[in-house]
């Protein structure tokens, strides 16, 4: 109704503007010539050829792809056994315990979480390396999964999942058959979400890799505190736009199906009709 | 007090309100009736200032509103949906106008006071809105729109989200709260007992056009239009050619069915299609022939009964239907007709209205 | 019993590899460094028995917090966290809260896009973008090519490497979880308050002051202790566009345990922020519970 004001679009332009802008540079100084960073010098792509050749980076891409895919599997199917058994199970032993130990990871400085965790696996003997990390990521991206798919649960109709027993469904058969599929989008997008932190962490991977499991991040890390480099600007590239292209996909698709829900509901009002 | 002058609204290309003049009286409870979308609500919100007419003026106590912004006017509007502001009491939403007027402290709570009292709100001064009910809540805000005393009252859809017997307690309250703060009110409803119930005045508009504007009684008894009266009410409209006859008209309105005779002022020329319109309640309905005017035989199809009414639909010869009503004056459990009774129906040449369009 | 088993698993989980760490924490901080592996002492000796239990817990001390308020680079650290958060949270609140109100003030058929732009930074890595800011501020960065070039400066500022570039930092990295609670209470706001608060007589001003931000103040709070409790033990940030004199915790425990080798201390470092941390954790809880409750 009401037009936007020029206040509005002043804020919305300078606030893009400042999230983009930085992106946006990154990308394009990727494709510099120069090996100084701050100086055009012409297009080319050979710092994108320099890291197909760089194979520290390759096995550091090749180890957080992995760590990333295992942690956020195992973490999606803890989360979402949490998220049933806080919104369904009503009282418990340790429920109060339970439920704070969901929610702390969230907010917890990784500094810390990742001390703990090396602590624990040092006074367990176990050494440092890819499992390590898989059980450290597992463990804040259950917290992650788990309340993106208990805000799905929380508005779960229990009577569907009755009907369901009430038509001959065990309890498991009824979570499969039914609860299962209609909370898929929000257990799906909790693995997205686990898979995208766990790619992202750099403290807690810090903490609890050893020598033979570096991931991507500490690789970027450990290269850009000397300065900005080339290199990482063209790894940058690929990065944001593997994301951007993700996420443009997923929302055609679900544009789609919600275009194609609309069009199959109108179908029927007007089968209702005729 | 307030003069519509040729205003006309558009948004885009649709035409909200086409060419309208009105005048409303002080004093008055003024009610603007029709369907949704017919153009009330931007009427409305043309007088309290948060739409501007496309053409035209607005007076208010005979001067130009058009320009002058919602917060500097002297007209206030009870919002269909209440709009209390969920952060404050009761008592700071019905403070918050008067604060807004930078009225000194000991005015603001005696005032707020006396607004407490008129809507018998007393003990929940302190609550949140959201720890009322429904119908105190509907109370606060006219509480909170009559604080600024203005010169005139918007209610929009006043008692739209309440239940039907509260709706009509509050209706009643709504007039007595009129009467005694003596400011005028301008309704909008879409709900035509509620607007005939609560008004002095009443305009009916359909597609941005103003239909009638007259008392209730007149809206109701004397309709102007097929539209008017069929929108107030229960109505059998026929349709035929007039011929006068003395002072009466003969209306023939179908084959092998008598014409009906009925007393109009209207200037009907010989042969023109017009329009006859009549209610059900005053249709009698008999077992025997009645020695009358407009004498019709028919067959009883349908009876709805509503305890201290019952209504008969009564199917004509010809296929049409005509609606008879009666009081169910007696207790007794037999109906004195029931289906497929063959009745005669009939009504006196003044009960029914001839219109022309 | 199937449905024990559904919270047995992920409870156990939980259990092992987050509480039972915190314990070991706070254990290790209690203890006293040494040239060993691992670096600490006492080591619980269960061969022992009662005894061995006994005199494990004997040689537990406060030693290493007495130590932390002695040596002035802690508190100072503490406190400059403390300051940094606070300082960054206001920001990102004045550039978050505008643009949030523009968004839901935005055409309907604007906002799923507006909102998507808003997360998609967040998809992102994060580490990449605190780096781009590398690019942008250094003193021959793009920033400084900019303003030299128009001529705003004659010579190029020193903002890397000090704290005004990890408030922008964090600003840039933290901008969606202070807009996104304040976009939700404002999107929901009923345009016919702000008529109303018109209609009694407020300019469009007030009515905001009035009706708008006071609704909008769980949305509010809300962002601010997001902003604020991740920043508080923030690492990535000071490291990387910080400078030598940029005191934050998390960076002083990271040196301590990686660089100093001192498992102990950095143990305490991290105790002692935890507690720091809870108040605004509970705060927060207590926040978005009455929120919960208000809208039910």
């Amino acid at each position: 109704m009401r037009r936007m004001s020029g206040f509005n679009m002043i804020a919305l332009t300078l606030g893009f503007a400042f999230l983009y802008i930085p992106m946006v540079i990154l990308v394009i100084y990727s494709f510099n010539e120069s090996k100084l960073v701050t100086v055009w010098a012409g297009f080319s792509t050979k710092w994108y050829g320099s890291l197909a050749q760089n194979q520290q980076f390759l096995d550091a891409a090749w180890v957080t792809l992995r760590v990333a895919f295992f942690s956020s599997t195992i973490a999606t199917v803890l989360g979402t056994m949490a998220a049933y058994a806080l919104i369904r199970s009503g009282r418990f032993l340790g429920r109060t315990l339970f439920s704070g130990m969901i929610y702390a990871p969230l907010v917890m400085p990784d500094v810390i979480t990742g001390l703990a965790l090396l602590l624990l696996f040092i006074s367990i003997g176990l050494d440092r390396g890819i499992l390590t990390l898989v059980l450290a990521h597992t463990t804040f991206a259950m917290c992650y999964v788990s309340v993106v798919v208990s805000s799905r649960l929380m508005t779960f109709d229990l009577s569907l999942e009755e009907a369901a027993r009430d038509l001959g469904c065990t309890a498991a058969e009824a979570f499969r058959l039914v609860t299962l599929p209609i909370i898929a989008p929000a257990v799906i997008s909790g693995w997205l979400l686990a898979f995208t932190l766990s790619l992202d962490d750099l403290v807690i991977a810090s903490f609890t890799s050893g020598p033979s499991s570096t991931t991507l991040p500490i690789k970027i890390f450990s290269s850009v505190r000397l300065g900005v480099s080339p290199e990482i600007n063209a790894l940058s590239t690929i990065m944001i736009g593997i994301v951007a292209v993700g996420v443009l996909a997923a929302s055609l698709v679900s544009k789609r199906s919600l275009v194609k829900r609309q069009a199959d509901e109108a179908a029927a009002v007007r089968a209702e009709a005729a | 007090m307030i003069r519509f002058e040729n205003v006309t609204k558009r948004f885009g290309s649709f035409v909200a309100i086409d060419n309208l003049s009105l005048d409303i009286y002080e004093r008055e409870f003024f009610a603007l009736l029709g369907p949704s979308g017919c153009g009330k609500t931007t009427m409305m919100r043309m007088l309290a200032g948060f739409e501007n007419p496309s053409e035209g003026n607005i007076e208010l106590d005979g001067a130009d509103i058009v320009d002058v912004p919602p917060n500097k006017r002297a007209v206030n509007m009870m919002f269909q949906s209440y709009a209390l502001f969920p952060h404050l009491s009761v008592h700071d939403n019905i403070a918050f106008g008067l604060k807004r007027e930078g009225m000194a402290k000991d005015k603001i709570s005696a005032r707020v006071a006396e607004m407490l009292r008129l809507t018998r709100l007393e003990k929940f001064a302190s609550r949140k809105p959201h720890q009322i009910s429904g119908g105190q809540r509907q109370r606060v805000a006219l509480a909170r729109s009559l604080a600024k005393a203005p010169k005139l009252l918007l209610l929009d859809e006043p008692l739209g989200a309440l239940d039907k017997k509260l709706r009509e307690e509050t209706q009643f309250e709504l007039m007595d709260i009129q009467e005694k703060t003596g400011t005028t009110f301008v309704i909008v409803t879409h709900d035509q007992e509620e607007a005939m119930t609560v008004a002095s005045r009443v305009a009916v508009m359909d597609a941005g056009v103003l239909k009638q504007v007259a008392t209730p009684s007149q809206i109701y008894e004397n309709p102007n239009s097929r539209y008017v009266a069929d929108f107030i009410g229960d109505v059998t409209i026929l349709e035929g050619r007039a011929r006068k006859e003395g002072n009466r008209y003969e209306l023939a309105w179908a084959d092998g069915q008598p014409p009906i005779v009925a007393q109009s002022a209207l200037e009907i020329g010989p042969g023109d299609t017009c329009y006859y319109a009549i209610r059900p309640e005053k249709v009698e309905i008999h077992h025997d022939k009645p020695e009358d005017d407009n004498v019709l035989q028919g067959k009883v199809i349908d009876i709805g009964y509503l305890g201290n009414i019952s209504t008969y639909h009564v199917q004509l010869a010809n296929g049409q239907t005509i609606r008879a009503q009666n009081f169910n004056t007696e207790r007794s459990t037999q109906q004195a007709f029931t289906w497929d009774d063959t009745v005669w129906v009939n009504w006196t040449d003044r009960c029914g209205i001839l219109l022309a369009n | 019993m199937r449905r024990a088993i559904v919270y047995l698993i992920p409870f156990t989980w939980l259990l092992v590899l987050f509480l039972v760490p915190f314990l070991i924490v706070f254990k290790i901080s209690l203890s006293d460094v040494a040239l060993a592996r691992p670096p600490y002492t006492p080591q619980l000796d269960l061969s022992q028995g009662l005894s061995g239990i006994l005199d494990f817990v004997r040689e537990l001390d406060f030693e290493n917090f007495i130590f932390l308020t002695t040596d002035s680079l802690y508190w100072k650290a503490y406190l400059s966290s403390l300051k940094i958060a606070a300082v960054s949270t206001f920001l990102t609140l004045l550039v978050g809260y505008p643009m949030a109100y523009a968004m839901a003030r935005a055409r309907e058929d604007w906002r799923p896009t507006l909102l998507m732009l808003i997360i998609l930074p967040f998809w992102t890595s994060f580490l990449i973008r605190v780096y781009s800011w590398m690019g942008i501020l250094g003193t021959e960065g793009y920033l400084n090519q900019l303003l030299l070039w128009l001529g705003i400066v004659s010579t190029p500022l020193q903002i890397l490497n000090t704290n005004w570039a990890v408030y922008i930092g964090i600003v840039y990295t933290y901008l969606p979880f202070m807009i996104l609670p304040i976009y939700s209470q404002l999107d929901r706001l009923d345009g016919a308050l702000l008529e109303a608060a018109e209609d009694l007589g407020c300019s469009r001003a007030s009515a905001f002051w009035l009706v708008t931000f006071p609704l909008s103040r769980p949305g509010v709070i809300a962002g601010c202790f997001l902003v604020f409790i991740p920043t508080l033990g923030e690492f990535v940030i000071p490291s990387l566009l910080g400078g030598s004199s940029t005191l934050m915790i998390g960076k002083v425990l990271w040196e301590e345990f990686f660089s100093n080798r001192d498992w102990p201390v950095a143990s305490a470092v991290a105790v002692v922020l935890l507690i720091i941390l809870i108040i605004p954790i509970i705060l927060f809880q207590k926040n978005q519970q009455k929120q919960a409750e208000a809208e039910a």
